[in-house]
């Protein structure tokens, strides 16, 4: 197992720090009033190559490197591959947004890389110091780029309420790794989820999987910890939301589901329930908030507060169904939820000259190309058929459905129902006809440049390849969530499982 | 000529969605879009042709089927056909959008890209909805219609365009919330979307009772909202009165009376059978209730909304009599109703483009100026009032003779009431706009009558109401062919097969009669 070397491992890593160091180090030399665009393009080159190693990872055997710390397998290449693509269409978009003369354009991009870099190793760490090491790289960089526009008063607002709440959220995380540390004697995922069971203080184990849990809620921006989102993601610069608002929580998700199913799969019974409730309240406090919203951030960080919650009913689903699920969602919504963030970004610009949703009243008349993509980005965050979101939502609820969940599933998808109410009322006012007023200063036309094209087409075309043929991307999420599978037989359900898709008289009624 | 058989559905699905591309590419100059949209339709129209030209009348079980797999895990299938009873909607889909896009040639004076491209969506969406036998494919079309239609009413709404379209949309989308959650749950009992496969295991028993009944009601309420069924119509005016006229021709019927019969029917005879006679009733109240609002209405959409609720209400009594003469009836009815609510949408939205205005009290006496409008408006309003000879008359005969005679008399008497009611309210609106004294707008504004593409689109609908009156059986054949309600009782079958067919024919027979 040891004949790869440890370095291949993690070669993305390497790779993105790299990209930021060398970033760091042009910015500091680089005589003041020369253009930092460049600076953008070499991060994003890096990024490319980060995306192109960790596809080359395929071609090792799955295993661990550096004493068994960090994991190479379907799994963990599926969600780098996902994370550089959201970092690429995230750099492409701040190159062409990002004003020409901000001082620190070095920094931004060095910055955006070096969470890549934490994002990327929270997904490949199976040890829990590692882990907490790797959250905190991507947490802090995220922190600084909430507060990036230093000028307004909002952004060092966002920045303080992240960077509270979530060094809160941390010292969560933190203290259940200590306890369940005190309880087994281990930081190693696998050497955990093999002494779990027999712990001696088995209050201990619960305790830590409750810490652990409300630290992720909180990442992943779960109800009832949801609350820093909406203000966050007014006050943060739109390319950052578009970044924040997907990497970081699909890095979580793929933390959390390596927890459940990996770490604590005895006690399915335990946290089944707890995700059950989570997904539940996250979908309905987010849609009924979002329904209030004017300002068009608030109203899409509500929504993803929601999609959190359509996410998690995924983890109703049994094993591998579930995770399989899961990982397919958290790629179908990144596509989409990046996309509209671009768009909203080049229609508000960096500094947000219209943040409200009647702002965009007539955009389609106003700009065919981005009032269109605007709807059609909506269209696939209400889940319609033939756009990644649908087949995100249709895998969630399939393995709700099956795992037995039928109200979950019920309950999701009424909720999308009503979700549909605050994305359709966006989408038709941008494609309402504008009234002629004078008084209206009329906005000028977004300029469309070619990294933010390239950005929308990257956008575009996941959603739609995920939406029409998803095989490929769904095909590497079964082998990701067999890879996560541990090979151990207390998986007591997946029996049953196939039982219930191939015959009609499985006995279990579900209602 | 196997391989066209074989890929002709597929072909009728793509041509519409390569004229959206088309469009979508090509630059928005002059009329460019309209005409790339007006020959794709017409190239699709010829195609479905072909499916009457070469469908085998009386062989059991779908045609022209293509069954490919679309994704491994969950097994979607990409599986589409037609049978007697879907083979002639899609035809009057094919024949609907070269004249939709003729009805949209001179009120769509902005965008005209946008427009065209996601009108020949919807045309993809409702091929696919007609010939889907997969539910998730069929699902994801149904899901699909949605979005070209709410879109086009915001954009090109008169009045307040977002919010009717806001409306519609959450009128349809909240109810497929629940059909998702049932067809999940049948995937999830059986492992196939296949509706063959599907209608075969729910026949057998092999699932629990009580699940199927929430399942078929999943199924029905999702379909009720489309037709509309009282009392779920609230979207019905307002969208009727805010969509172009080429959308609002589509909005409402078929999709929705299509899916009753084929997929809540269909799929769930013994539950619907439980719960016909409250649809009966409901589709009663839906004729009078809509009848009577629409004999106080002021402004012609509305009016015409209200109309056709009382109409398709006819078509759900149809439906839930669960018979085969009644079956017949509503499936020729569904095409009854596509060809005259085509025609009246064309010449209500000829005279809103002319005056400006869809107030019925503002017209009166145009029928000097605009003799043409008023002649094919008066046969329009006949054909829709089921005058012998024109085609509604066969399909209401139909239905209200199998109500009567196998159903309930009361209730055949009840919607028999509706169709006087519907003799009111339309000749009363041919008088309040083509006789009496002209009124001032129509002194004061110059208007033209019939302009050619007008003509080119109202001459082949009134063409085919008189054909479709008077020589019913080209259709009724296939049709009663390849419909099947479920048998009424056990012992009832058999005996009740050989005279339905002999009624059926006699009417027609009667018909030829008469000319």
């Amino acid at each position: 197992m040891t004949t790869v070397p440890s370095v291949y491992r993690i070669l993305p890593e390497v790779i993105l720090t790299l990209t930021g160091v060398i970033i760091m180090l042009a910015e500091a030399s680089l005589p003041p009033r020369r253009s930092r665009t460049v600076l953008g393009w070499v991060a994003a080159a890096g990024t490319t190559l980060a995306l192109w190693a960790s596809l080359w990872q395929f071609s090792l055997p799955p295993g661990t490197g550096y004493f068994g710390t960090v994991e190479t397998n379907s799994f963990t290449i599926f969600f780098h591959v996902l994370i550089c693509g959201i970092v690429l269409v995230a750099l492409l978009l701040s190159i062409d947004t990002l004003p020409k003369d901000s001082h620190h354009q070095g920094e931004f991009y060095a910055l955006i890389v070096f969470g890549a870099v934490g994002m990327c190793l929270l997904t490949s760490a199976v040890e829990l110091l590692l882990v907490f090491v790797a959250l905190e790289i991507s947490s802090i960089s995220t922190y600084v780029l909430a507060g990036y526009r230093k000028h307004t008063g909002r952004g060092p607002e966002a920045a303080i309420k992240y960077f509270l709440l979530g060094s809160f959220a941390t010292a969560f995380l933190l203290y259940g790794i200590a306890l369940i540390f005190g309880a087994t004697g281990t930081t190693s995922i696998y050497k955990i989820a093999h002494l779990a069971a027999t712990a001696p203080n088995h209050l201990f184990v619960l305790a830590a999987l409750a810490m652990m849990l409300v630290g992720i809620f909180f990442k992943v921006s779960a109800a009832p910890f949801h609350v820093w989102t909406p203000d966050v993601y007014e006050g943060a610069p739109s390319p950052v939301v578009a970044l924040m608002s997907t990497a970081p929580k699909v890095a979580a998700f793929a933390f959390l589901l390596r927890i459940v199913y990996e770490m604590f799969p005895m006690l399915h019974s335990t946290w089944a329930p707890l995700l059950w409730i989570v997904a539940v309240v996250s979908m309905t406090v987010g849609n009924l908030a979002a329904l209030r919203q004017r300002d068009v951030k608030r109203m899409l960080a509500y929504s993803s507060i929601a999609h959190a919650g359509y996410l998690l009913a995924a983890f109703a689903g049994i094993g591998a169904i579930g995770i399989a699920a899961a990982s397919f969602y958290t790629a179908a919504y990144a596509a989409m939820n990046v996309g509209i963030f671009a768009v909203v970004t080049l229609v508000g610009g960096y500094n947000e000259e219209l943040p409200m949703i009647d702002n965009y009243r007539g955009l389609i008349y106003r700009s065919p190309l981005l009032g269109s993509l605007l709807i059609f980005f909506l269209i696939s965050l209400t889940g319609i058929p033939f756009t990644s979101g649908f087949f995100g939502k249709f895998y969630a609820f399939t393995a709700a459905v099956q795992g037995g969940a039928v109200i979950l599933a019920l309950i999701g998808l009424l909720n999308s129902g009503l979700a549909a109410g605050y994305y359709l009322r966006f989408a038709l006012v941008a494609a309402q006809r504008p009234q002629p007023n004078p008084d209206e200063v009329v906005p000028p036309k977004p300029q469309i440049g070619v990294a933010v094209g390239a950005a929308l087409l990257l956008a575009v075309a996941s959603t739609l390849i995920m939406g029409i043929i998803p095989n490929t991307v769904l095909r590497v999420a079964q082998s990701a969530s067999n890879d996560l599978q541990p090979p151990m037989p207390q998986m007591q359900i997946s029996a049953p499982v196939s039982a219930a898709v191939h015959m009609p008289q499985s006995p279990a009624p579900p209602r | 000529m196997d391989a066209i058989n074989h890929s002709i559905l597929t072909l009728i699905l793509l041509v519409p969605l390569a004229g959206a591309i088309l469009i979508a590419i090509l630059p928005d100059r002059g009329k460019l879009p309209n005409w790339i949209a007006l020959i794709t339709s017409l190239v699709t129209f010829a195609l479905t042709l072909h499916l009457p030209a070469h469908f085998v009348a009386g062989r059991p079980g779908f045609q022209f089927q293509v069954n490919i797999p679309w994704i491994q895990n969950p097994a979607i299938f990409y599986h589409v056909g037609v049978d007697g009873l879907s083979m002639w909607l899609v035809v009057l889909a094919g024949i609907l959008a070269p004249i939709g896009v003729l009805a949209s040639w001179n009120p769509i004076k902005e965008r005209r890209k946008i427009y065209y491209s996601l009108f020949m969506v919807q045309q993809t969406s409702m091929f696919g909805v007609f010939i889907a036998l997969d539910l998730m494919l069929y699902y994801g079309f149904w899901e699909l219609s949605l979005v070209p239609m709410a879109v086009l009413i915001a954009m090109y709404g008169r009045k307040d365009g977002p919010k009717a379209a806001l409306r519609f949309f959450l009128y349809t989308f909240i109810p497929s919330a629940p059909l998702l959650v049932a067809i999940l749950w049948l995937y999830a009992r059986t492992g196939t979307f296949n509706f063959i496969a599907l209608q075969s295991l729910i026949a057998n028993g092999s699932l629990p009772a009580i699940a199927l009944s929430w399942c078929s009601l999943a199924f029905l309420v999702a379909f009720a909202v489309k037709v509309p069924i009282f009392p779920l119509h609230g979207w019905l005016a307002s969208a009727y009165s805010e969509a172009p006229v080429a959308l609002a021709m589509v909005i409402a019927g078929k999709l929705g009376l299509y899916s009753l019969l084929r997929f809540q029917v269909g799929l769930f005879p013994v539950q619907a059978r439980a719960i016909a006679p409250l649809l009966i009733a409901l589709a009663v109240i839906g004729i009078l209730y809509g009848a009577c609002m629409a004999l106080v209405q002021r402004d012609f959409w509305r009016l015409i909304a209200f109309a056709a609720l009382s109409l398709f209400s006819m078509i759900v009594l149809a439906i839930y009599g669960l018979t085969l003469t009644g079956w017949t009836g509503a499936v020729y009815q569904i095409l009854n109703d596509g060809v005259v609510e085509g025609a009246i949408f064309l010449l209500l939205g000829a005279l809103e483009n002319r005056y400006a205005t869809s107030a019925i009290g503002e017209y009166g006496g145009l029928a000097a100026k605009l003799p043409r409008t008023a002649s094919f408006f008066v046969i329009t309003a006949l054909a829709m009032v089921g005058l012998p000879m024109l085609n509604s008359f066969v399909g209401e005969f139909l239905i209200l003779s199998s109500t009567f005679t196998e159903v309930n008399r009361g209730w055949a008497v009840a919607a028999t009431l509706g169709v006087i009611l519907s003799a009111a309210y339309m000749l009363w609106l041919v008088q309040r706009l083509f006789y009496g004294q002209p009124s001032t707008m129509a002194g004061r504004v110059a208007a033209r009558d019939l302009r050619f593409h007008e003509l080119a689109a109202l001459v082949p609908l009134a063409v085919l109401m008189l054909v479709m009156g008077l020589a019913p059986t080209l259709w009724l054949r296939t049709i009663q062919a390849g419909v099947h309600p479920p048998a009424q009782k056990e012992s009832a079958v058999l005996p009740q097969t050989v005279p339905l067919h002999a009624s059926v024919l006699a009417v027609s027979s009667r018909e030829e009669g008469q000319r």
